[in-house]
């Protein structure tokens, strides 16, 4: 029962409430979309907290979705044991690298006087939760071991089955690992929590900047090709007509 | 040629009193609010100095604006790979102490303070952090040349001198400032919209105004660090950043911006110019000692008439050529060649041109002995008190050539005039001054005119906006009659 309410009910829920919370709040409310920097108030500790938190985590989030894509890649790169060993060596860097960076954010946070000013309650919700998935996903690489292989094997075909909509939870609820069960649960947690937390900031990381043309000159009526110019420095077509 | 109009300004820096009620305008309108109350807009520097945020003109620093490289130009602090590398911490953004940390006083002490000895007092308060603070710094902390060895002496300009040229200027007899108000110059180039990752800035295509779409900002940050001259801010509190609107839906509306209608001194003018959108980039990536011509060569002539067909061909209205014909900004800065862009070098192409200060050089100093006899009235503008290697730092990247000239043509104006009302200079004088920079006595007395006696409606040549079309392509006019109006996104429907 509490299996699946875990990995059934939970990854529906917080799925849903992803998907639906951060459109309606991407549509209704634009303006509080946004990674709500606070470099400017505090730039030098931040750095040492930031940099490492943030690149540990993108390489990690790359990390898992190739697993959850291309199970069968990352297994045949596994054949090897010296690549396994690059690979789990390297994930498991990352992650400590991302937890000490998470632990300077969240000193410098409760420290400095004038980030206290703009922290908010949700900021708190987001570092417990990072936390949580950030250690749990550490314990789970060292103690069950080697996680890349069995993740590809074993946890890629439960996720399949929830995006299909036919879940397969009994490999998922035998499993005597607790970390990993933690690390499960409170991965759909933070999905869930995304529409009402500062996360809504990765969803609109900024990629399209490397097509767009530098220059943006936006015009209220039609003007001929000026407007669909891609040109350095010259228009670009307006979306508001 | 692809010909567009342009919002354009020119302050003349010789009429500053460094009021700063431009700026007491413009915060009173825009920024009393939390999260911009660091931000000033308009600012008023003196100069030499350091300005605001401190020594925002060193891009050893700050890393804005546009390098030159090979034909074209790149972003020196940003762009599209360096900006997404750095998007977790960026290592050229000011922080607040670089500007100042905002402050109030706690008045409320002054009536609620128990009966003493001691007179009360209101002790000031941070607006950030709501504690009490010392205060170190403030947006025009060295104005007047206030504590100079910190400021004055720390000038950035001041590179371009030797040490002798330093220190003669800051003889207690010689020392001279002017101010420097600064707004956004709304470039044609501009490297805030260049640098945006999310594409929050654009530059409007009928009037050149840039401005930041506060939905579509992510707080990236990248437009602080890319705008050389320091003029879009961070919202700390919003996480939004902000700049200068040209006060457009006063403009719209057929208004000057604040700033410009407060001006106590009367030295901001406003008009449009038309410019050749094809040569922007050319232009950008001049040479240093070209940049000045090559930025001149955009504008236009609105009374040409192949200009007057290529501009109605791409849909520049009749009002706008008509208002770029009156343009007291083209006078200034083609016709009469005497204003010139803030750090061209900064290859923004800056759409705010300055009169630079023709500062009163009747007095020598010669063995500590004050001298006021001199063989010509003004001595002439090589003996300006603030040496023209370091206007040319300012105004034209460096070229002394240009600015001389500049000061030739006011010399010769002035010279002009002394010869009309008070008549005590010999008349080959004051014509070897006129010929010497080709003007005649009528451009002269124009000069004179639009500088010193200008009416309101000369000195703001605002274009009428033609809203009515705009609204017609933005939405249904339909639609529009049964909406809420300003600000509201849904209809007026009563609730359940
Ligand atoms: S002055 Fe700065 S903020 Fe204004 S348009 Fe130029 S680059 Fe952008
Ligand atoms: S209001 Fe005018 S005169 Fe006064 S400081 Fe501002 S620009 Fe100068």
């Amino acid at each position: 029962m509490t299996s699946y309410l875990l990995f059934v009910v939970l990854p529906y829920a917080a799925l849903a409430i992803f998907l639906i919370g951060s459109i309606y709040r991407y549509r209704s409310n634009e303006f509080s979309v946004s990674s709500i920097s606070s470099q400017f108030l505090e730039g030098r500790k931040l750095f040492w907290g930031s940099q490492p938190f943030h690149w540990g985590l993108f390489i990690l989030f790359f990390g898992h979705l190739i697993a959850f894509l291309f199970p069968s890649a990352v297994i045949a790169w596994n054949g090897q044991p010296v690549r396994l060993l690059i690979l789990e060596i390297a994930a498991f860097t990352f992650g400590l690298s991302a937890l000490f960076g998470l632990f300077l954010l969240i000193y410098r946070r409760l420290t400095t006087r004038r980030i206290q000013i703009v922290t908010s309650k949700m900021d708190l919700v987001v570092y417990a939760v990072l936390l949580t998935q950030i250690i749990s996903g550490l314990l789970v690489a060292y103690h069950s071991r080697w996680g890349s292989s069995w993740f590809a094997a074993f946890l890629t075909p439960y996720l399949r089955s929830i995006f299909v909509f036919d879940p397969q939870i009994e490999a998922i609820s035998s499993v005597t690992s607790l970390s990993l069960k933690v690390h499960v649960v409170s991965a759909f947690t933070l999905i869930g929590i995304i529409p009402f937390t500062r996360f809504v900031h990765f969803l609109v990381y900024p990629v399209d900047y490397l097509w767009r043309s530098y220059q943006q000159v936006i015009w209220n009526w039609s003007r001929k090709h000026i407007r669909t110019s891609r040109k350095h420095s010259e228009g670009y077509k307006s979306t508001n007509n | 040629m692809d010909v567009r109009s342009q919002v354009s300004m020119v302050f003349h820096l010789d009429k500053c009193i460094g009021c700063h009620t431009c700026s007491i305008a413009c915060k009173n309108i825009w920024t009393d609010r939390k999260g911009a109350e660091y931000m000033w807009w308009n600012n008023v520097e003196t100069k030499p100095g350091t300005g605001y945020p401190t020594k925002w003109e060193d891009q050893e620093i700050y890393k804005g604006g546009w390098e030159k490289n090979g034909d074209t130009v790149s972003l020196k602090g940003a762009g599209k790979f360096r900006g997404l590398k750095n998007i977790f911490h960026n290592p050229h953004l000011p922080v607040l102490d670089d500007y100042y940390e905002p402050w109030t006083y706690k008045y409320q002490d002054l009536f609620t303070a128990p009966e003493g000895d001691d007179q009360p007092t209101a002790r000031p308060v941070s607006l950030v952090t709501g504690e009490h603070m010392d205060v170190q710094s403030g947006p025009n902390w060295d104005d007047d040349l206030g504590g100079s060895p910190d400021y004055a002496r720390q000038d950035v300009n001041l590179n371009q001198l030797s040490e002798a040229e330093r220190e003669a200027m800051f003889q207690l007899e010689r020392m001279t400032f002017h101010y420097l108000p600064r707004i956004c110059n709304h470039c044609l180039n501009p490297a805030c919209v260049a640098s945006c990752p999310s594409g929050a800035l654009y530059k409007r295509g009928e009037d050149g105004i840039v401005l930041i779409n506060q939905e579509r900002c992510r707080a990236w940050r990248m437009c602080v660090t890319a705008c050389p001259y320091k003029k879009s801010y961070y919202n700390w509190h919003t996480g939004k950043s902000e700049k200068c609107i040209l006060c457009y839906p006063r403009l719209e509306s057929g208004q000057a911006p604040a700033c410009f209608h407060s001006c106590v001194g009367r030295i901001r003018y406003l008009g449009v110019l038309l410019y050749d959108a094809d040569k922007i980039e050319q232009a950008a990536s001049a040479p240093d000692d070209r940049l000045v011509d090559a930025q001149m060569d955009i504008y236009l002539d609105p009374f040409d008439p192949e200009v007057i067909k290529q501009a109605r061909l791409n849909g520049v209205a009749d009002s706008t050529i008509i208002a770029a014909q009156k343009s007291p900004v083209y006078k200034f800065v083609k016709l009469w060649k005497l204003a010139l862009p803030l750090h061209p070098e900064f290859r923004t192409l800056p759409n705010l041109f300055y009169v630079p200060a023709l500062l009163p050089t009747m007095a020598t100093v010669a063995n500590g002995v004050y001298d006021s006899t001199s063989k010509s009235l003004w001595n002439g503008v090589e003996s300006n008190r603030l040496p023209m290697k370091y206007l040319a730092s300012l105004f034209s990247a460096g070229d002394t050539g240009k600015v001389t000239e500049v000061m030739k043509r006011l010399m010769a104006v002035r010279l002009h005039r002394r010869g009309v009302t008070v008549g005590d200079l010999n008349s080959a004088e004051i014509s070897q001054a006129l010929k010497e920079v080709q003007m005649d006595g009528s451009t002269a007395d124009e000069i004179f005119r639009l500088t010193s006696l200008a009416t309101f409606d000369e000195r703001f040549v605002i274009p009428p906006a033609h809203r009515e079309e705009s609204i017609e392509m933005l939405e249904s006019t339909a639609d529009v009659k049964g909406n809420t109006g300003f600000g509201f996104k849904r209809k007026p429907e009563r609730g359940l």
